[in-house]
C-alpha cells in the first residue's frame, strides 16, 4: 500500500510538469490545428538556460539563498523561451498557415531538430547536473515520502494552471483567444488581431514551457539536449489523453498520465512475473496514446468534434 | 543536346545501364573501396526511400517511425539467419518474411490510427518508432530475444548456390570483395522497387491514394474505400522498410538498436521532401544527395584538421542541423521539392485557388 501511495505521489509530480508542457501543445493546437513539434524542445532550452544563469548566479552570488537563484534562473529562461517561440512561429509556421496540412508539420520536426543540435552544439552531449542549492527535507504521509520539491512543483504547476485558467476565461485576451480558436475568420472581423493572439499563444505557452523545463530538471536532477524530445512526446500524450484543444483536458491528462507511468513503472514487474521491468516506463505513455485513439479519439474532455478536416 | 538524348529513350536506357553496370568498379577506381560501401547505402535508402514515398508522397499519411519497419526487418533476418537462436535459413526465404512482418505491423499500426486526422497518426508512428526501440534495447532478458543494446552479431550474409556474397572471390584474375558483390543485389532489388513504385502510381490504387491525399472527404464519396486503401499504403511502405531491413542486416552482418533511431526515419523523410514528394525521380535524387552528403562532410573534418591542427566543429554534430534547416527551408521555399512531380507542385502552390478555397467562405464548418 504504501508503495502505491509512494507511486501516486511521484506520478502525481510528474503529471504536473507534463501537464505544463501539455498546455503549450494544446494552446498552439486549438488555435491552429498544429502539432508544435518544437515545443518539447523549447521546454529544453528553458531548462538549459535556466540552468546556465543559476550556475552564474552561484559564481556572482554563492550566499544567496537556494530558492532565489533558481528564481532568477526561471526569470531569464521565461523571456528566453518566448522569444524562442515567437521567432519560431515567424519564421518556420507564419509563411505556412495557408500551405497543405503536412507542410507545417514537417516544419515544426525540422526546428526541433535544429534546435536539439544547436542545444548540443552549445552545451554538449553530456548531462548537466542540477545543483544541489533547493533546501532539502521531506514529509511523512501514511508511510510515503514526499519532499519540499515535490510539493514546490506541484504547487508551483497548480498556481500556473489557475493563472492561465483566468487569463483565458477572465481577460480580453483570453477571449480573443477563444474566438479565434473557434474561427480564425469570425473573430478577424469582430476586431481581433488573429496574428498577435497566435503570437500571444505561443508566447504564453513558451513561458509555461521555460517554467517547466526548470521545474524537471530540477526534479531529476539534470538537463540533456536530448530531454525535450520524449518530454515533448509524453505531454503530447497527455493533451490527446485529456482532448487536445481543451485546456482542462491537458491539466487532467498530464496529471493522469503522470500517474499512469508511476505506477504502471511501479507494478510492470509484479503483473507480467518480472518479465517485464521498470525501463519500460517510457512505453506507457504511447499505449495511453495509441488506446485513446482508439477508444475515445476526442480525449476524455473533448468535444466530439469530426475526425477528419 | 536534351532534346536529342529524348529522341532516342534506348540509347539513354542502354548507356544507364552501362553506367549502372561498371559504376562500382568506377568509383573503387577513383574514389577507393570504402565508396563502394556508400554506393551499397546509396541503393538501400533509395528502397527505403522509395518506401516511405508510398506512405508519405502517395498517400499523404506523414509516416516519422519508418525505422521501426526497417528495424524489423533487420531482426527478423538476425534471428533467422545468424548464431543467435542457431537458425540459418537462406535469403530468399527470410526476405520476403521480413517484408510481410513488417507490413502485418504496419496494419496493425495503422489501423486503430488512420481512421484519424494525419497527424495524430504522426505522433503516433513516431512513439511506436521509439517503442520498437525501447524494446530492442531491452529485449535481452529474461529470455535472451534481441540481446540488448549489444545488437546481434555474426548474421549469415547473403549467398546463392554455395556463393557467399561477403569475402573475397577472384572473378576474371581481379580480386572482388563483398560490397561490390552486394552492389549488384541492392541494384536489383532497387530496380525493382521503383519499378513496382512506379506502376502502383499509375494504378488504380495509386490514383486513389493521390485521391485521398487531395481530399479525403471528396475520395470517399467517390467510392474509395478510404480507411482501406490508406492501410495499404501503410503496409506497402511498411513492407519496402522490412525488405531493405533484411538487406542491411545481411549486408552489416550486425545489427543493433542504435542503428534505428528516430534520425534515421526523420533521414527518410528529408530524402523525399528534399527530392520531391510523391515523385520518383525526386525521391530517388533525395536519397543520393543525403547518403553522400554526409561521407563527403567527413574530409571537412579533415580540411580543419589540416588547417587549424584540431576539428573544431565535428562534421557529424553539423549534419542533422544542416537537415533540420533544409527540412525548414525546402518547406517554405520549395515546398515540392528538388524536382517536383507537376502534380505536386501545383498542389503546393496557392495560385490555383484549390487551397484558398478553404478560406472563402464564412459559413463552412471547418472541422
Amino acid at each position: 500500500m504504501d508503495i502505491f501511495l509512494q507511486q501516486l505521489i511521484n506520478g502525481l509530480v510528474l503529471g504536473s510538469i507534463y501537464a505544463l508542457v501539455a498546455l503549450g501543445y494544446t494552446m498552439v493546437y486549438g488555435i491552429l490545428e498544429l502539432i508544435n513539434f518544437a515545443h518539447g524542445e523549447v521546454t529544453m532550452i528553458g531548462a538549459m538556460v535556466g540552468l546556465t544563469v543559476i550556475g552564474l548566479i552561484m559564481g556572482l552570488a554563492p550566499d544567496l539563498p537556494g530558492i532565489l537563484v533558481v528564481l532568477g534562473g526561471v526569470l531569464v529562461a521565461i523571456p528566453a523561451c518566448m522569444l524562442l517561440a515567437y521567432s519560431i512561429e515567424k519564421v518556420a509556421y507564419r509563411p505556412l498557415r495557408k500551405a497543405p496540412r503536412l507542410a507545417p508539420l514537417i516544419t515544426a520536426i525540422g526546428v526541433s531538430i535544429v534546435l536539439q543540435n544547436v542545444a548540443m552544439l552549445v552545451w554538449g552531449r553530456q548531462y548537466i547536473s542540477f545543483p544541489r542549492i533547493l533546501p532539502e527535507g521531506q514529509y511523512e504521509l501514511l508511510g510515503a515520502h514526499i519532499s519540499y520539491l515535490q510539493i514546490f512543483i506541484v504547487v508551483l504547476s497548480l498556481s500556473v494552471m489557475a493563472s492561465l485558467w483566468f487569463l483565458v476565461q477572465r481577460t480580453r485576451l483570453g477571449r480573443a483567444m477563444r474566438a479565434t480558436a473557434q474561427s480564425k475568420e469570425v473573430a478577424a472581423l469582430m476586431g481581433v488581431d488573429v496574428d498577435r493572439v497566435i503570437s500571444a499563444t505561443f508566447l504564453i505557452g513558451a513561458a509555461i514551457a521555460a517554467v517547466a523545463g526548470v521545474m524537471v530538471s530540477a526534479y531529476y536532477g539534470l538537463a540533456h539536449y536530448y530531454m525535450g524530445f520524449m518530454l515533448g512526446l509524453k505531454a503530447f500524450s497527455a493533451a490527446v489523453l485529456g482532448g487536445i484543444g481543451n485546456i482542462a483536458g491537458a491539466m487532467l491528462g498530464g496529471m493522469l498520465l503522470g500517474i499512469i507511468e508511476a505506477l504502471g513503472a511501479g507494478y510492470i514487474g509484479d503483473i507480467t512475473g518480472g518479465f517485464l521491468g521498470s525501463h519500460y516506463q517510457d512505453v506507457f505513455a504511447f499505449f495511453v496514446l495509441i488506446l485513446v485513439l482508439v477508444l475515445r479519439p476526442s480525449g476524455l474532455l473533448g468535444e466530439r468534434v469530426a475526425s477528419r478536416a | 543536346m536534351l532534346d536529342g538524348l529524348r529522341r532516342h529513350p534506348t540509347l539513354v536506357f542502354i548507356a544507364l545501364g552501362i553506367l549502372l553496370a561498371v559504376l562500382p568498379f568506377l568509383t573503387g577506381a577513383t574514389l577507393g573501396n570504402s565508396w563502394v560501401r556508400v554506393l551499397d547505402f546509396v541503393l538501400l535508402y533509395i528502397i527505403l526511400a522509395l518506401g516511405l514515398n508510398i506512405v508519405v508522397g502517395y498517400a499523404g499519411l506523414l509516416d516519422l517511425g519508418y525505422v521501426a519497419f526497417y528495424a524489423l526487418g533487420a531482426y527478423l533476418y538476425a534471428w533467422l539467419a545468424s548464431p543467435h537462436f542457431g537458425i540459418h535459413l537462406p535469403f530468399w526465404a527470410v526476405l520476403p518474411l521480413g517484408a510481410a512482418l513488417a507490413g502485418l505491423f504496419g496494419v496493425l499500426l495503422g489501423a486503430p490510427t488512420l481512421r484519424l486526422r494525419g497527424d495524430y497518426l504522426a505522433i503516433v508512428t513516431l512513439g511506436f518508432g521509439e517503442i520498437i526501440r525501447i524494446f530492442m534495447n531491452n529485449l535481452d532478458h529474461p529470455v535472451n530475444v534481441t540481446n540488448g543494446p549489444q545488437g546481434i552479431n555474426q548474421i549469415d550474409p547473403v549467398s546463392l548456390g554455395g556463393f557467399a556474397f561477403a569475402g573475397r572471390h577472384e572473378v576474371l584474375g581481379m580480386t572482388i570483395t563483398g560490397p561490390y558483390f552486394y552492389y549488384y543485389l541492392f541494384l536489383a532489388f532497387t530496380l525493382a522497387s521503383i519499378f513496382i513504385a512506379m506502376r502502383l502510381q499509375h494504378s488504380r490504387i495509386g490514383r486513389a491514394w493521390a485521391a485521398i491525399r487531395e481530399d479525403e472527404v471528396a475520395a470517399a464519396a467517390m467510392g474509395i474505400n478510404t480507411r482501406n486503401v490508406k492501410l495499404l499504403a501503410f503496409a506497402m511502405g511498411a513492407a519496402f522498410g522490412g525488405l531493405a531491413g533484411g538487406l542491411f542486416a545481411s549486408f552489416q552482418g550486425f545489427i543493433s538498436p542504435e542503428s534505428f533511431n528516430l534520425w534515421e526515419s526523420i533521414l527518410i523523410l528529408c530524402m523525399i521532401v528534399l527530392g520531391g514528394m510523391g515523385h520518383i525521380p525526386g525521391v530517388i535524387l533525395g536519397a543520393i544527395l543525403l547518403t553522400v552528403l554526409p561521407e563527403a562532410l567527413r574530409y571537412i573534418g579533415d580540411w580543419q584538421r589540416a588547417a587549424l591542427g584540431h576539428v573544431v566543429v565535428d562534421p557529424n554534430d553539423l549534419r542533422m542541423l544542416v537537415f533540420g534547416l533544409a527540412l525548414v527551408l525546402m518547406m517554405i521555399y520549395r515546398p515540392a521539392g528538388m524536382i517536383p512531380s507537376r502534380q505536386r507542385k501545383r498542389e503546393f502552390a496557392a495560385e490555383d485557388g484549390v487551397a484558398e478555397q478553404e478560406q472563402a467562405s464564412l459559413y463552412d464548418t471547418k472541422a
